[in-house]
């Protein structure tokens, strides 16, 4: 039977939503339509030209190839981040879960990246990987002849924002991975183990399984860490260059809006990104989510 | 019930201290939000104090709003709760932005309303130029400018077997292709870099030689304007560093200045393009070697070069201010470009003086003997007089068409796209930009 609490006074539960509402509304609704109405303007930054286009920044956008480009990278880059960051946090965890030794000192360590801000984040994988004075990028120019050069080269150049991205969230999946590690009752395995199930397959059949709701949830926040929190690194690290091969969404908004002043093309790129972020989160709720397996 | 009679006994302690301190206060407060920081920020609040015990009507009061793009911002923002500071700084790209945005109380009525009779020949013309409107008034008054010019490792040069520079007469681009060639060989690892491709390569080749970067006398004239970089002369340039780069004559370090200058200061590169503005950075940071500045390398053909175009930051004067106010940052504005807050200024930052006058007081002063590095700069922008073309650039989103020809550039160096194409694509998309520019203030 479900339980069920029933307010006496009709009014109190939206007495007691409200604040939750105001807020939302205040710091999400609010901004966002003045978003919508700005996406449909040109205007100058000082609010004093004001003329309602309707759907001319979109349009303008969707003609623009280099838009859509962007978008294509953006895909690459969340898809790549969200796919890195989340197989190496579960492979570490799945490692640090059968640490006999200093199971706690292991943990720990793993779990500090996290604290590392993205921008700081980028600012050392550049010092490994600048092709003038980067220690790693150096080496392996000298050792295996390769020419490593992020600052002209936009593959080389996206590589490294997406390791500066997944390497400070792989602990952050880390951190769900163990704990819903953990959750896993031992005696399943152990009765997998003992009917002949390989490590493999108890991984597989056992494991996976169990942690699907963790998996499901850290998918989820990792396309949006990707989508949106990842501006640090690339701001610090590449500025959306060489040629733009860096230039994800969300750091287009950046530029065009805040550093070019062009407001209303601006507002429609977040638009589009919005929609887009809501979009892939919907999708993920209707079909990835039917597969996760919910316990008790 | 105590702490509330605490609370209001507070509450009133502070209203009586706060009344009182306006009271005494007489003085009109100017305020000015600046993006100078640091060691800039420090020779800004000298000049401030200088002003304020200069005199007992007013009291300027200056903020760092942050960089440039943050300054601005801060200044919008204000703008829109109109809540705006008396003068806000601005950086050179954002003039056009600035002259139309109808906020702005021109600097050559303020100070003809405010009773000051302004030599505005005694001025450095190409500086004036850059924020005079199609009529010759000027908008804004000019605060930080710089331009830019060529720094060389002297040591790598006699190395190569090359004997230095001339402050004055500049090299030619030819001379210095063969001159990085013998570098080159020499051992050291590339020729030359460049930072603000852009602004060096494009904006500035365009003035120096007197190619119309922009249609329109570069904008001035109208905000039907296109951009016109898409010509020979400066796809040939483009071409030119682009061969430079198979032999490593050349090669490209970012964007901005922090990669450039770091392979200039690591001696990977001889030779490195920037502000003039360098110069005390290049003097704190490179202590194992001898350099020198020369003036930018022009074409062979161009007989008799333009002057190079500036870069930095002009100070508005905004509305929205009592005429009382408004005297007060005449004053200040007046007291700023005095021959000793000029002398102070330029030696402090390396940025111009703005007037002919406190030029020749440091000329007098034998400055120019002890520091000649900081005349190449100044020689190069007072070489001749700005032409319509040379006289500076007023395009609307200049920020979003400069990012737009860094990115057309970057993908020149990877060899994604051959010169023309890049030029071709980027006039192309900046004339987008200019066109919805253009829309806006119909």
């Amino acid at each position: 039977m479900i339980k069920r609490s029933i307010f006496s006074n009709r009014f109190l539960p939206y007495f007691l939503i409200l604040p939750q509402i105001l807020v939302t509304a205040t710091f999400f609704y609010w901004p966002a339509l003045q978003g919508l109405m700005q996406s449909m303007m040109l205007s100058d930054p000082f609010g004093l030209h004001n003329r309602f286009v309707w759907f001319d920044n979109f349009i303008e956008l969707f003609q623009d190839p280099l838009y859509l480009k962007s978008i294509v990278i953006t895909l690459v880059f969340s898809a790549s981040t969200a796919f890195v960051s989340i197989s190496g946090g579960l492979f570490l965890a799945t490692l640090a879960n059968r640490a006999l030794r200093a199971k706690a000192l292991i943990r720990t360590c793993l779990i500090w990246p996290y604290a590392v801000a993205p921008a700081i984040s980028g600012v050392l994988w550049l010092f490994l990987l600048h092709p003038s004075y980067g220690v790693v990028s150096l080496a392996i120019k000298r050792w295996f002849g390769v020419d490593w050069n992020p600052v002209l080269n936009g593959t080389d150049a996206l590589l490294m924002v997406i390791m500066a991205s997944a390497w400070k969230q792989i602990s952050y999946n880390f951190v769900f991975f163990m704990a819903g590690l953990q959750a896993i009752p031992h005696s399943l395995i152990e009765a997998a183990a003992m009917d002949g199930a390989s490590p493999f397959r108890r991984f597989w059949a056992i494991v996976v399984p169990m942690l699907s709701p963790t998996l499901f949830f850290v998918t989820v926040m990792n396309i949006i860490f990707s989508f949106f929190e990842t501006f640090g690194v690339i701001h610090t690290v590449t500025q959306g260059g060489p040629g733009g091969s860096t230039n994800i969404l969300v750091y287009k908004v950046y530029q065009d809006g805040f550093i070019g002043l062009n407001l209303g093309s601006s507002s429609a790129q977040s638009i589009v990104l919005m929609s887009l972020i809501i979009f892939i989160t919907v999708m993920q709720f209707k079909y990835v989510e039917r597969r996760v397996q919910y316990t008790g | 019930m105590k702490s509330r009679n605490l609370v209001l006994v507070i509450a009133l302690a502070l209203m009586v201290v706060f009344t009182a301190g306006e009271v005494m206060a007489k003085r009109i407060e100017i305020h000015w939000w600046h993006a100078m920081r640091s060691a800039r920020g420090e020779v800004c609040n000298t000049m401030i104090k200088a002003f304020n015990d200069s005199q007992d009507k007013y009291t300027v009061i200056g903020t760092n709003k942050g960089n440039y793009d943050e300054t601005v911002n801060a200044g919008v923002a204000a703008i829109r709760a109109g809540k705006q500071p008396h003068i806000l700084q601005s950086f050179e790209v954002g003039t056009q932005l600035m002259m139309l945005s109808g906020a702005v109380y021109p600097v050559y009525e303020l100070m003809a309303d405010a009773g000051y009779k302004v030599n505005w020949k005694d001025y450095l013309q190409p500086v004036l130029s850059y924020y005079m409107d199609a009529n010759g008034n000027l908008v804004s008054m000019p605060f930080n400018s710089s331009t830019p010019v060529m720094y060389y490792n002297v040591d790598l040069f006699k190395k190569a077997g090359l004997a230095p520079l001339d402050k004055s007469k500049a090299v030619t681009w030819d001379e210095l292709g063969e001159m990085l060639d013998k570098i080159v060989k020499s051992g050291v690892p590339g020729g030359m870099v460049t930072a603000w491709q852009s602004w060096t390569q494009i904006e500035n080749y365009s003035a120096i030689h007197n190619i119309p970067f922009a249609s329109k006398a570069n904008g001035y004239k109208g905000l039907d304007c296109e951009l016109m970089i898409n010509n020979d002369k400066v796809v040939n340039h483009i071409t030119r560093l682009k061969a430079w780069m198979k032999d490593k004559r050349f090669f490209y370090g970012g964007q901005k200045y922090q990669g450039p200058k770091s392979e200039f200061i690591a001696q990977n590169a001889a030779v490195y393009i920037d502000s003039i503005s360098g110069i005390a950075k290049l003097k704190k940071a490179v202590k194992d070697f001898n350099w020198d500045v020369a003036p930018l390398p022009v074409e062979a053909w161009m007989k008799a070069p333009q002057n190079s175009i500036i870069g930095g930051a002009s100070n508005w004067v905004l509305k929205g201010h009592s005429k009382d106010e408004y005297a007060g940052v005449a004053a200040f504005l007046d007291f700023l470009a005095t021959n000793d807050m000029q002398i102070y200024w330029h030696k402090e930052t390396g940025y111009f003086p703005i007037t002919l006058t406190a030029y020749k007081a440091l000329k007098d002063q034998g400055y120019y003997k002890e520091s000649p590095y900081q005349e190449v700069g100044i020689k190069q922008m007072t070489r001749r007089d700005p032409t319509e073309i040379s006289r500076g650039l007023r395009l609307g989103y200049f920020i979003q068409i400069r990012n737009v020809i860094n990115e057309e550039l970057e993908l020149v160096w990877n060899d994604t796209k051959s010169p023309q194409d890049a030029l071709d694509s980027a006039v192309k998309r900046s004339n987008d930009l200019l066109r919805s520019f253009e829309k806006t203030y119909k």
